[in-house]
């Protein structure tokens, strides 16, 4: 019999019965909660009658809604009148059942997909859900995390279990080394771009390979997070001892002599040498530049050296009607090249890269340069009050601030627009988010991603620049 | 939650791939804090021409008149008809509370996202898989033809067009038995509470710095 993936490994051990039709209750460890996709839930456990299944096993923080500027007044002074309801409804749900929230102002608070980790909430070997498609973020520690609905978040909160079908496999490899200037962004995107944006649907894919093996945790969250760009709900990170090194400390890490127990439990947290994937998707790291998408799906990604595609050279006429309507929305011309693109505005945060070495990568490239004339606005914001707080120790703060972006609180921000922060109509924006998506960073916004050390590098040049000509 | 036994309804053609949840319920409006009232807001950006403000009154905002349920011709639309991986994006439940509030029973596609995709069966909406061909020839079918009705049967898992062509779909038997009835998951669920207990109980033995952590 052929081993097991990683996956199978995680599934296997969650699960609780399997039902006659073939679908499976898994045994959920995690609960991560926000503001907006559970207040529905929390309502619904009230008018059934029923309580949490385990307090314990769930964590809560807000983070889409929250202001980005100062905010020492509290969530009193939020001032969108249903943002506040928002996070205030948060906070009464959490304390009337019992749950842990780092409330606003908390310095624990942050991003959940940033949060969680950071806290040892989120260990190898776990099962974790959270109403929010970037939930695939936590896989990178060897975790099986799912995002989900509103109504599975009650499910949750209410039994503790999931009811689930078991994915497939698909092994992602990248292998060698890449090259200066290349990060764990550019290799998702590209990853996304070869695949595309539903190629990975109805599989759990697991990124090996050397770039992986020898990429941090943050770089693998990073990578993790925009499986779901690429359809698959699962993104997953075999655990070695880069993983232990990251979780040892953590504040809900095991101590003492469960640390130890849990360190050789997680040692089988890989996939066996002889484990079938149904598909693999093998890729250079070599190959690799950095990448920016031109387009309204994140599969629209080019090299920033490239040109803008031109849909004369496609076949399928659904293809060629979704470039046509990505030029129009993006105002762009087919075979325009990616560095003749003018930015307005630059943003570096979210769940995605908005961790310290994000931030470092960025720094290093501003340093000593300043935001050029023509962008209105470039945002730095971290990803939760502990990343803040280190960035602030290593003086990344005053590097940003001295070349004229902005530093703020930490939050989900431009990312999806649902605080102040916002692209204006028909803006360009060189984004280190997730989803380029028409109308996501605010109405008529147009969404380039990138890394985070092309998004500085864009910041001080006006228009896109390929980063390794700034850090020769 | 709502049962879904057997409809028939105006259909409606979306052309288009990839649509987001973004697309179907835009950001500034997943403020609220109840399940219903989104429909209004359905696909916001592409049927008003204005930017949309949460709590506002969409009667008199200008509309895009080529946006597809503003046409004449598909007023009361409850079936729709959309290209591959619809749905796909953010796991927002919103998206099918607004299909659902807006009056959408059942949506027809090549492919969806999968959060997407199970969020519907928790709303007693629909999603119906058809090959690529199958939802060619009933956008064809449906442009070509005012007035063109769709029958959904989920009892005989067929879709049924106005010349009374039977068109059969692929259904998880769980997920049609609790669309059909109207059944609530978690009460299914903890109907193997104990279930749920022995399975706990092992896990805490095996892995006890997983419980009593978080406080």
């Amino acid at each position: 019999m052929a081993g097991q993936t990683l996956y199978d490994k995680l599934f296997d051990a969650h699960l609780v019965r399997t039902n006659e039709d073939g679908s499976s209750l898994i045994y959920i460890d995690r609960q991560v909660l926000h503001e907006v996709t559970s207040p529905q839930a929390f309502e619904g456990l009230r008018i059934a009658g029923r309580q949490p299944w385990r307090i314990d096993a769930n964590i809560a923080t807000p983070d889409h809604n929250v202001p980005t500027t100062e905010r020492s007044g509290g969530v009193d002074l939020i001032v969108d009148p249903v943002s506040k309801i928002q996070v205030k409804t948060l906070d009464e749900n959490c304390d009337e059942f019992g749950i842990l929230e780092f409330k606003m102002n908390d310095q624990r608070q942050g991003i959940v997909h940033v949060m969680a980790p950071e806290q040892g909430a989120i260990l190898p070997g776990v099962t974790a859900v959270c109403g929010d498609s970037h939930t695939a973020t936590l896989g990178a520690l060897g975790a099986l995390a799912h995002g989900v609905g509103t109504s599975e978040v009650e499910h949750v909160l209410a039994t503790q279990c999931l009811i689930t079908k078991k994915m497939k496999n698909m092994l992602v490899r990248v292998d060698g080394e890449l090259g200066l200037g290349v990060t764990p962004k550019d290799v998702v995107l590209h990853v996304i771009g070869v695949i595309g944006t539903a190629g990975g649907t109805g599989y759990a894919i697991e990124f090996g390979g050397d770039v992986f093996r020898n990429m941090s945790m943050e770089g693998r969250m990073t990578v993790c997070n925009m499986a779901i760009e690429a359809g698959a709900r699962v993104g997953l990170v075999a655990v070695d001892q880069i993983t232990v090194d990251y979780v040892e400390g953590r504040s809900f890490a095991p101590k003492g002599e469960q640390w130890d127990q849990a360190v050789e439990a997680w040692k089988d947290l890989v996939s066996d040498a002889d484990a079938e994937f149904d598909e693999t998707v093998v890729i250079n790291g070599a190959d690799i530049d950095p990448q920016v998408t031109w387009g309204t799906s994140p599969e629209m990604v080019v090299s920033v050296n490239d040109q803008v595609p031109n849909p004369a050279n496609e076949t399928d006429q659904v293809k060629i009607d979704g470039i046509n309507r990505a030029l129009e929305y993006m105002g762009l011309n087919a075979d325009q090249k990616i560095t003749d693109i003018k930015l307005d505005r630059v943003f570096i945060g979210s769940c995605t890269n908005s961790r310290i070495e994000d931030l470092r990568d960025a720094a290093k490239v501003v340093e000593g340069r300043k935001v050029a004339d023509n962008i209105i606005q470039a945002l730095v914001v971290p990803g939760s009050g502990l990343v803040k707080e280190q960035a602030e120790q290593e003086g990344l703060d005053k590097i940003f601030v001295e070349a004229g972006l902005e530093w703020r609180e930490p939050g989900c921000s431009m990312c999806l627009a649902m605080n102040p922060d916002k692209l204006g109509n028909g803006e360009h924006c060189a984004s280190t988010s997730n989803r380029n998506f028409e109308g996501r960073q605010g109405f008529g916004g147009r969404t380039h991603l990138v890394s985070p050390a092309m998004a500085a590098a864009a910041a001080v040049s006006g228009s896109f620049v390929d980063v390794r000509e700034l850090i020769k | 939650m709502n049962k879904f036994t057997l409809h028939t309804g105006v259909a409606a053609p979306m052309d288009r791939a990839n649509i987001d949840t973004d697309m179907i319920i835009p950001k500034q409006f997943l403020k609220s804090i109840k399940r219903s009232g989104f429909g209004k807001n359905l696909f916001d950006e592409l049927r008003y021409l204005d930017e949309g403000q949460p709590d506002q009154e969409c009667t008199g905002r200008p509309l895009n008149k080529d946006f597809v349920l503003n046409q004449s011709r598909y007023q009361g639309t409850s079936v729709l008809l959309a290209r591959e991986n619809f749905g796909c994006g953010s796991s927002r439940e919103h998206a099918p509370w607004a299909l659902e509030d807006f009056g959408i029973r059942s949506v027809i596609a090549p492919s969806f996202a999968e959060i997407f995709y199970n969020n519907c069966f928790k709303n007693g909406l629909l999603p119906i898989v058809l090959s690529e061909e199958q939802v060619d020839k009933l956008f064809t079918e449906v442009q070509a033809n005012e007035g063109y009705e769709l029958t959904v049967n989920l009892e005989e898992q067929i879709v049924v067009t106005p010349s009374g062509e039977k068109i059969a779909f692929e259904i998880d038997d769980f997920r049609k038995h609790c669309l059909l009835n109207g059944l609530d998951d978690i009460g299914l669920t903890l109907q193997h509470a104990d279930d749920i207990r022995a399975y706990e109980a092992k896990r805490q033995a095996e892995a006890p710095w997983l419980f009593g952590a978080i406080k």
